[in-house]
């Protein structure tokens, strides 16, 4: 029945979603590289590499990804959800074309349009699916929100 | 988290298709089976944003850190990964990193539908479909 529109808080998370994740992976991408090999038998290298600044920005990020994610799963579907995620990458590949002034592929230009065609469809519909009796069963009308038995 | 895999990339070695296609399986089945557990606790625990004006941060986190289902949805994330990392022994990353992120997005609008419930419409499978298949061009 009720078309769910988003507030502009929850497009905020969402674009979180988004950004967060591959900025974060991009960060541990460039922490790691520029660091020496790591061996097996050296582990304490890894902990140490938490601590250096490109890695911790990217551990930061990716925390920050993971609490807006499960915010935006709380109210919205999964299949609604995932495809912003992918939309992401079309951030950073953007990004790059213009930030870095990296060359992007016809191949790429080709995904980034595939991308936001999909997501541009998935936008225009509800972000909820309605059952007709929810799905933890308890019989609360005061909020639609079921807490229940959890806290 | 597919960066991640950079790391591991001076293991990279070819292999066989059969070996591939379960490796890759592997990955597929193992997130698309965390995403859903994850996405059903955090359905049942409810709004997140409302938990939070009502009982602060601290009883948002709670509310999570107490529910069983977001720790099986964990557990298969963290199986997912590390089947990520077995992958990317034998296969090249430019080949697990797209294949892996873009047929999880059909197998989830799947999954989203069959244990869900959630209402996939055409609009939601084209995406599925059209985001897959932008994803491995960009990634690839």
């Amino acid at each position: 029945m009720v078309h769910h529109k988003l507030l502009p808080r929850q497009y905020l998370i969402l674009s979180l979603v988004a950004v967060c994740a591959p900025l974060g992976d991009s960060c541990l991408a460039r922490g790691m590289t520029a660091m020496p090999s790591i061996s097996l038998a050296h582990p304490g290298a890894l902990i140490a590499a938490v601590f250096t600044p490109w890695i911790a920005a990217g551990i930061a990020l990716l925390i920050g990804f993971f609490a807006s994610y499960l915010t935006a799963l709380s109210w919205a579907d999964l299949t609604f959800v995932l495809p912003a995620t992918a939309f992401g990458n079309v951030i950073v590949a953007l990004l790059s074309r213009f930030w870095l002034n990296e060359a992007i592929s016809l191949e790429r230009w080709a995904g980034i349009l595939l991308i936001t065609l999909g997501v541009s469809f998935v936008a225009q519909g509800p972000s909820l699916t309605q059952h007709p009796a929810p799905i933890a069963e308890e019989p609360l009308p005061e909020e639609t929100v079921a807490t229940g038995g959890q806290r | 988290m597919t960066t991640l895999a950079f790391l591991f990339l001076p293991f990279a070695t070819t292999a066989d298709p059969w070996l591939a296609a379960a490796a890759i399986g592997a990955v597929v089945l193992a997130s698309t089976t965390g995403e859903v557990l994850t996405a059903a606790a955090m359905k049942s625990i409810g709004d997140l944003d409302l938990i939070r004006a009502r009982s602060g941060m601290t009883g948002a986190i709670r509310a999570v850190v107490t529910s069983p289902l977001f720790f099986a949805g964990v557990f298969f994330l963290a199986v997912a990964f590390f089947s990520l990392l077995f992958a990317l022994n034998h296969l090249n990353l430019s080949l697990v990193a797209p294949a892996s992120a873009s047929l999880t997005l059909v197998t989830n609008a799947v999954a989203g539908k069959i244990f869900l419930k959630e209402n996939v419409d055409r609009r939601r499978w084209a995406a599925a479909v059209l985001v897959c298949i932008g994803v491995y061009l960009l990634a690839h």
